[in-house]
């Protein structure tokens, strides 16, 4: 939970946002039977189609902008010469190819955990530093992953997700991330799959998707980094997995993690061929 | 690694070992989680049920004959011969989702979270599909011995009926108190439970 208010020019319309959702949400389980909602009703893609194109996604993506061009760091340098996967200083399309092997540091990265390395070399600012805020809480604890997250996602909108699977590491990635969706543990012996494997189910009145599905996984893979309605905040997919091993009952997932790493790639190929529409709006 | 490791790590996770992935599992896990809260990194480590049931198509014959077998030795009846406690408190335990997170209070009581995978009683409508209604449940099953030993049981440990269910062991997991097994039966059973009962004018 937020513990401090927003940036003050996000104020008005966060606020908005989650009063007009929270009305919807708890209104539903208190009106007469007479007048009782269809449970498959989603307030929230109704009220995405009101708001339209409007995000407040965006001043992240206005912030993570100014983090990449604007020289910083012990070494003075901006982030313009990273390299995202399609060459030095690439951006357009770049998340739409992740998770990919990089041969500079001989490992299998994701948006985040490529950031991370940019940020590192580039600038020189030490990763314990940069991840002391890995996921934002207000105005005094910005985190500057998602601001850049959100920033290079939005430069893959309406590019087609296809994620290379040729190296060696990817394929083990892949497979590592195929066992730890099905891998049930844990005093609840759940799996990512106890929830996200099935056809057309809810957990309360909350849609799952069959993540093994390609429309499903497509939806809802293409649609993060996104911002969460009920937090005020960004998120990614660093943090959508670890909260569902909280969820789960498993300990904290490492940000960066092989685990973390190998679930994007699986989720990813997934929902490969789906057009990014990142940062999307979520409850 | 000896042979019969190996041979476990090909049948748990069906695949072949050139990716090195499957042996490496326990491994990566430790290292890619942090103990936090009361989740410590030993709820990464699978007890035999939960290796025969981390696979993604159904479990059948011999290994599903085993799972029912091992989870049936398990179950623990009341100790008082007493099914039933107070289906108010069953009902509270039904609604709360709280219990076992890293960021929940261990000294607090777990919930059941019963409403998010099932429907009980029907004024509530916010209820999930992952597992089926209970909507007039001891309505339609009436209060005999056998189904209520039965209830129990699935309560307490669902794999002892149903290999791999997607419910969790709340008995045997320690995920609730017997006390709270009682209250859970009682929202099932009671006459007066909502559950049993039509929805409100």
């Amino acid at each position: 939970m937020r513990t401090s208010s927003p940036e003050p020019e996000r104020r008005p319309i966060a606020r908005l946002l989650w009063a007009v959702v929270s009305l919807l949400i708890s209104a539903a389980p208190n009106v007469g039977s007479a007048a009782q909602p269809e449970p498959e009703q989603d307030p929230i893609a109704e009220y995405r189609a009101m708001f339209g194109d409007d995000n407040p996604a965006v001043f992240w993506e206005m912030r993570g902008e100014a983090l990449w061009t604007t020289p910083r760091g012990p070494k003075n340098r901006s982030l313009e010469d990273c390299d995202l996967g399609l060459g030095k200083g690439v951006v357009r399309g770049a998340y739409a190819q992740l998770p990919r092997y990089f041969a500079d540091t001989g490992q299998v990265q994701d948006l985040e955990s490529r950031l991370v390395t940019c940020v590192e070399r580039l600038q020189g600012i030490d990763r314990a530093t940069l991840l002391k805020v890995r996921f934002g809480n207000g105005e005094a604890h910005r985190s500057d992953m998602e601001a850049l997250a959100a920033y290079v996602a939005a430069q893959s909108r309406g590019a087609t997700l296809s994620v290379p699977l040729t190296h060696p590491q990817e394929k083990a990635a892949y497979a590592l991330g195929e066992h730890i969706f099905y891998y049930r543990a844990g005093p609840h012996d759940f799996a990512c799959a106890t929830c996200h494997a099935a056809d057309g189910k809810r957990i309360r009145l909350q849609k799952l998707p069959n993540l093994t599905r390609a429309d499903d996984a497509r939806a809802a893979y293409t649609t993060w980094p996104a911002y969460r309605i009920s937090q005020g905040e960004l998120r990614t997919m660093q943090w959508r997995l670890n909260d569902c091993f909280r969820q789960q009952r498993l300990p904290d997932l490492i940000y960066g993690s092989e685990v973390s790493i190998a679930l994007t790639m699986f989720l990813a190929k997934k929902a490969e061929g789906g057009v990014i529409d990142a940062p999307g709006l979520k409850r | 690694m000896n042979a019969k490791t190996l041979i476990t790590a090909l049948v748990l996770f069906g695949m072949a070992p050139t990716q090195g992935s499957a042996s490496e599992l326990p491994e990566v896990l430790k290292r890619s989680f942090v103990a936090k809260g009361q989740a410590g990194l030993d709820r990464l480590e699978q007890d035999p049920t939960q290796k025969a049931c981390s696979q993604a198509g159904a479990v059948t014959g011999a290994a599903a004959a085993e799972i029912i077998a091992a989870n049936q030795a398990s179950i623990r009846y009341p100790s008082d011969g007493q099914w039933l406690g107070d289906w108010r408190a069953g009902e509270a335990i039904a609604q709360r989702g709280t219990g076992k997170q890293f960021s929940d209070d261990p000294t607090e009581p777990s919930g059941g979270n019963c409403y998010a995978c099932h429907q009980l009683a029907p004024d509530e409508i916010a209820y999930g599909t992952i597992g089926p209604s209970l909507k007039a449940y001891g309505k339609l099953r009436g209060r005999g011995e056998a189904v209520l030993r039965y209830t129990w049981g699935k309560i307490y440990n669902p794999q002892a009926y149903f290999p791999c269910s997607g419910m969790p062991r709340f008995g045997h997991q320690q995920i609730l108190t017997e006390q709270q097994i009682r209250d859970v039966m009682a929202l099932l059973f009671d006459p007066e439970s909502p559950v049993n009962r039509d929805s409100s004018p």
